[in-house]
């Protein structure tokens, strides 16, 4: 018996754990594969602020960016404050690009076109300009996600935290309607509450629960280049168009570059979003859209080698907003997932409130933008994607 | 997505990836019937890993070259053959196969076809050990390809290590090539030499010529008994002997002072053009994933077909036969019984040789804390054995944790290994993006 | 015919057909790399194009493969 417990050992379920572990609860984490098997590894571990219009999620983007940099103190895993820096072709996306940056509240400073290769020597010639923004940090997501159980589990007592890999869950305990635990292949666990943070296997966990929370795949594919004895690339850079696709609703293909350097020497290159299940076939389409804009970013790239390709699944929500808090539907159950490509960056501000939540402090902003069932209103949601276990890799 | 595609260089019937034995029986026999083929290789010249090589010398003692250099004479006048071509993805639209392939200069070809026949062979699979990476290691594979495709004696003092037949050809060529081999160390118990296993299929020439050659240049062949550690500040200059038990673990030791290891622990099949087109795989007698096919050499996806190693090692005659085989069923043909009764001889025989030559767990305590396990991120057993206590539970998740096969081979190396360190059988490999590609050239196949 | 290249300025014979990491190796050089963390020495090993341990610099060009890049008159190999 738990007080707590967490299903999904990715980044997000780790925080969580973390976080109520820290708060005084004991955890159980289950997972049905390994730690950080889904999403998690199959990420860039963007900590972004600058792709984020003003709003709840970017409120728990700023929470969250803080949150990293203490939890990285702890040790265990690469955290890269290295500065994000968005591109402009136009004079006119420049434009946008800079009344955007003025409305979101956070550090940025704007670069006129002539001082870009100040901060990117390899850039092409001939953009407008762009906004660098200090406050964007990069982590290797598998390792912090694995170093927060950890630390979770001995720093709190032993036996706070207990991790339970390769267990899946097949439905819930209950008592009247509230939910007292999950029914898993390895026997029931009960616990004092339940938190859904299976990412994109989230509304799978939840149909369980006999509530509805539409959370979609959304495909992603990342090249991943030679490693390079020399980095080329210092931040994270990426094209004005990535902000627009990342909050578009299209199922059909989008792509925009986005280039960094890893401390390992390779450089990725994503983003394409496609709404297409759970399909991981490769599509050289989508891989040569994604070289194609990143060597008109970087022509120097253009002899660079790429090695291999991976995709994920961001788990995606209609409203692009997670979906963290108690579910009225299901009492006992909460949910912490639906974070589509921002789940590396948002999970310790997802972990905290929740953790405050689970313990009745004040969480430490208003966690009414993210409730379950804001979509219950008559939002349609598609059919249930045929379950898909991953078996992609990360950088 | 099926728009008429004007990045296709070229379109025929069948597209042949692998100019070994297989391939190229597998081509002629399909061009023979009619068929127009393309056959693909990323080598100089036609021969694979067993039939390779030098440009013009015909001197090489590699029994059978002479025939496969007719059979390859004969495909170039029925056949497109296209040399130092490296596919890097096949796709699929409708009942049509795409073969992406990369010129040496790094052009794109694409090569549209109705049938695929993957004929890629097979790599060898090294264990780790204490100094494996100091150079003067080198695979058995790799010493071979020096001597047969260069002419250049990989060492003066060489040790030949490892398990399974094929030490014996290297060892004998090594020898017969100049270098004084100062032992093969088979760590299996194998069967004595003059019982070879070979000889059961009537190959006693083959085994009884390097037998004969071993005793002629006196190379002391030596069962249970491994290298388990390589030494030298740059390079190679010593290697720890080990004695074993049945298990592999270490009984005795000395060093032997030495320039060169040549070592091998059986192949890896190379299979990712058909786990990344959906073919269904089969673990191997030796737990390796291998193409699953049916009598016809049909995998389980249309139009896809394979031979050789990539459908469980077997040696190059029967990758021939294989490439026969498919070769007739692609062109329609009947397959004559006597060719499938023979397969299956072949076949069981090759399963044998997998139990007469495993590898055993006890070279997991050959290792130490600082031995790499993967070459190209540097991954020391340590890092990968830190994964396994943070929650990784199978290879793929160490390597998400430890980096283990995310460099530039992709796991080809440490594959095996990693699995073993992780307690499962090797899973078959996911490579969308087969051999590397420029993002300039993978850029122009951009239509947008 | 044989014919030279050279590394870091050095003369190497090579046989025609032979490729550079053949060619190096049979000179004695055994290594041309380091490694990138642990600034190992590395030359061939898998021989074969599978490893890429025997990535080399020539001409300047990105790094490839001395096991399958045949050797040609001049062609200049740098170590890294």
């Amino acid at each position: 018996m738990s007080d707590v417990i967490v299903i999904g050992a990715g980044v997000v379920g780790a925080a969580c754990a973390y976080y109520a572990a820290r708060a005084g609860l004991d955890v159980t984490v289950v997972d049905r594969g390994p730690v950080a098997g889904g999403t998690t590894g199959a990420g860039e571990g963007n900590v972004l602020v600058s792709d984020k219009e003003p709003g709840p999620e970017l409120d728990l983007a700023l929470l969250s960016n803080r949150l990293w940099g203490e939890l990285a103190a702890m040790g265990g895993f690469e955290y890269e404050p290295k500065g994000g820096l968005v591109v402009a072709e136009t004079d006119e996306v420049q434009k946008q690009l800079v009344e955007l940056a003025a409305e979101q509240g956070v550090e940025y400073a704007v670069v006129p076109g002539a001082d870009l290769r100040g901060y990117e020597p390899h850039l092409a010639e001939g953009l407008a300009g762009g906004v660098y923004y200090p406050q964007d940090a990069q982590v290797q997501p598998m390792l912090a996600a694995a170093h927060l159980l950890r630390h979770g589990a001995e720093s709190y007592g032993h036996g706070t935290l207990h991790l339970r890999t390769g267990v899946t869950v097949t439905g819930f305990t209950r008592s009247g309607e509230r939910v007292t635990g999950v029914r898993t292949d390895r026997g029931d666990i009960l616990g004092g509450a339940v938190i859904n943070a299976a990412g994109t296997w989230g509304g799978e966990i939840a149909r369980l629960a006999g509530v509805d929370l539409p959370v979609l795949p959304r495909r992603g594919f990342i090249l991943v280049t030679e490693p390079l004895r020399e980095p080329l690339i210092r931040h994270k850079v990426y094209t004005a168009a990535y902000v627009t696709n990342v909050a578009s609703d299209s199922a059909d293909l989008e792509t925009s570059a986005v280039v960094e350097g890893t401390p390992a020497g390779t450089v990725l290159i994503g983003a394409s979003r496609e709404r297409v299940g759970f399909d991981r076939t490769t599509s050289p389409r989508v891989l040569a859209r994604l070289a194609a804009q990143a060597v008109a970013l970087f022509p120097v790239l253009r002899e660079v080698r790429v090695i291999r390709s991976y995709c994920g699944f961001r788990p995606y929500c209609p409203d692009h907003l997670p979906v963290i808090g108690p579910d009225p539907r299901a009492p006992g159950l909460y949910h912490a997932c639906g974070h589509e490509g921002a789940g590396i960056g948002l999970a310790p501000a997802t972990g905290l409130v929740l953790s405050q939540l689970l313990t009745g402090a004040r969480p430490e902003l208003d966690p009414r933008p993210f409730r379950p069932d804001r979509f219950s209103s008559g939002t349609p949601v598609e059919p249930s994607p045929e379950s898909s276990r991953a078996t992609e890799e990360s950088a | 997505m099926s728009a008429p595609d004007d990045r296709v260089s070229a379109a025929c019937d069948l597209v042949v990836v692998g100019g070994g034995p297989a391939g190229v029986a597998g081509a002629l026999t399909a061009a023979l019937r009619g068929l127009n083929v393309v056959l693909v290789d990323s080598g100089a010249r036609l021969g694979g890993q067993y039939f390779r090589h030098q440009a013009g010398a015909a001197h090489t003692a590699t029994p059978g070259l002479d025939r496969f250099l007719r059979q390859g004479r004969a495909l170039g006048e029925r056949a497109e053959v296209l040399l130092g071509h490296q596919v890097w993805t096949v796709t699929r639209d409708g009942d049509r196969l795409t073969v992406h392939c990369q010129t040496p200069d790094g052009r794109p070809v694409a090569i549209r076809c109705r049938d695929l026949l993957i004929a890629t062979g097979a790599h060898d699979r090294p264990l780790p050990f204490p100094g494996w990476d100091l150079p003067g290691v080198l695979t058995a594979g790799g010493a071979q390809a020096l001597l047969k495709g260069n002419g250049v004696v990989a060492g003066g003092r060489v040790v030949v290590g490892g398990t399974g037949p094929f030490l014996l050809p290297v060892a004998a060529g090594l020898a017969g090539a100049g270098a004084e081999v100062l032992g093969v160390f088979e760590a299996n118990g194998g069967l004595a030499l003059a019982r070879h296993p070979v000889l059961a299929l009537g190959k006693a020439g083959e085994a009884a010529g390097y037998g004969l050659a071993m005793a002629r240049h006196r190379v002391p062949y030596r069962t249970h008994q491994a290298v388990i550690a390589a030494h030298g500040e740059r390079e190679l200059e010593a290697v720890t002997v080990a004695r074993l038990d049945g298990d592999w673990n270490v009984l005795a030791t000395r060093e032997v002072a030495c320039d060169t290891l040549a070592v091998g622990y059986g192949f890896v099949p190379q299979i990712e053009l058909g786990v990344e087109l959906g073919c269904q795989t089969r673990p191997d007698a030796d737990g390796m994933p291998v193409l699953a096919v049916d009598g016809r050499q049909r995998t389980t996806v249309d139009g896809v077909w394979a031979a050789g190693e990539p459908t469980g090692v077997g040696g190059r005659h029967l990758a021939e036969l294989e490439g026969r085989i498919a070769g007739l069923a692609v062109a329609g043909a009947p397959v004559p019984g006597v060719l499938a009764r023979r397969r299956r001889r072949m076949r069981a025989f090759g399963e044998a040789l997998h139990h007469a030559y495993p590898v055993k767990p006890g070279w997991q305590s050959w290792l130490r804390d600082d031995t790499l396990v993967c070459r190209c991120e540097e991954v020391p057993v340590a890092r990968v054995r830190a994964a396994l206590a943070l929650g990784a539970t199978d290879a793929r998740s160490v390597k998400l944790l430890a980096r283990p096969g995310m460099g530039w081979c992709q796991g080809r190396v440490c594959g095996y290994a990693v699995a073993c360190l992780a307690g499962e059988r090797p899973r078959p490999p996911r490579r969308p993006i087969a051999q590397p590609i420029s993002l300039g050239a993978l850029a122009d196949l951009d239509t947008h | 015919m044989t014919f030279q290249i050279t590394i870091d300025g050095r003369a190497v014979p090579v046989e025609p057909g032979q490729t550079i990491g053949a060619a190096l190796h049979a000179a004695g050089v055994r290594a041309w790399r380091t490694t990138r963390f642990g600034g190992r020495p590395r030359g061939l090993f898998c021989g074969i194009g599978v490893c890429f341990d025997c990535l080399i610099t020539v001409n300047g060009r990105p790094p490839e493969r001395a096991c399958l890049l045949e050797a040609r008159p001049g062609d200049e190999v740098t170590t890294s």
